[in-house]
């Protein structure tokens, strides 16, 4: 038993075990939360050193799009935020092929070095991961 | 097999609370453990015990409350999304517990499925 967890003994079951993280990141920055909080469990996920991988399809390919600008709309641009993720070891980024075709945009409107996928390969690195958390 | 489960919606908003409830009381009933049940985004408000559904609804706080206390769920609710949103000890409802997104990581690791209801 453990403070920490309530009473139910994870820590102790949990140490040394690696497992396959996905994050899939399907929405735009701006206009939901859902992108700003997602990137809050990656962050902590990289304390649990972890075997982590960040997704980023439909809306979700503009989190990581250049030059955000966000005074107008009085938000936070938080987008720097994707650019430290190297620091934390969270190295594997994937973006989905037709997402970025659909929106009319490449590699080099992204602020990361990203992985470009089809679906086909997305597919199967989806099915490899053990846990997969999406937003 | 033990099943996380991930609620990220707010509970009258949204069916995912719902789903989730129903999710967890069903693997339950056919066996399998439910060791944790963390809260985040507007997931949190589920645990409001400020919460006063008209009498003719469901009430989805005290249901919460009800399936963790027989079944020994440690229901959790992200402290960074609880303050955000008004979310606080002193209105926290009984059988929750205000922790941190470490939470949420390790029940991924530890259970065999983690499951995400939202949008």
């Amino acid at each position: 038993m453990t403070e920490a967890t309530g009473g139910i003994d994870f820590e102790e079951e949990s140490a040394g075990v690696v497992k396959k993280f996905m994050f899939v990141n399907r929405k735009a920055p701006y206009g939901t939360i859902y992108a700003l909080e997602g990137l809050e469990v990656v962050l902590i996920s990289a304390a649990f050193d972890q075997d982590v991988s960040l997704v980023f399809l439909d809306d979700g390919v503009y989190q990581i799009v250049k030059g955000q600008h966000t005074k107008a709309i009085d938000v936070k641009n938080f987008s720097p935020t994707y650019r430290a993720l190297e620091g934390y070891d969270i190295e594997k980024l994937y973006v989905l092929k037709e997402s970025l075709e659909e929106r009319g945009l490449t590699v080099d409107d992204l602020l990361v070095d990203v992985e470009v996928l089809d679906a086909a390969g997305m597919a199967r690195l989806m099915a490899e991961q053990d846990v997969v958390l999406s937003f | 097999m033990k099943f996380g489960i991930l609620v990220n919606e707010g509970l009258y908003q949204h069916q995912a609370s719902d789903t989730a409830y129903q999710f967890a009381k069903a693997a339950i009933e056919k066996g399998h453990q439910v060791p944790r049940v963390f809260f985040y985004h507007d997931g949190v408000y589920n645990s409001s015990r400020l919460t006063e559904p008209p009498q003719d609804d469901r009430n989805i706080v005290q249901r919460w409350q009800k399936l963790a206390k027989e079944h020994n769920i440690d229901l959790v609710v992200c402290v960074a999304a609880a303050l955000r949103r008004g979310i606080k000890d002193e209105n926290l409802a009984e059988g929750f517990r205000i922790s941190g997104l470490g939470q949420l990581v390790e029940v991924g690791i530890q259970a065999d499925r983690l499951v995400v209801f939202g949008d």
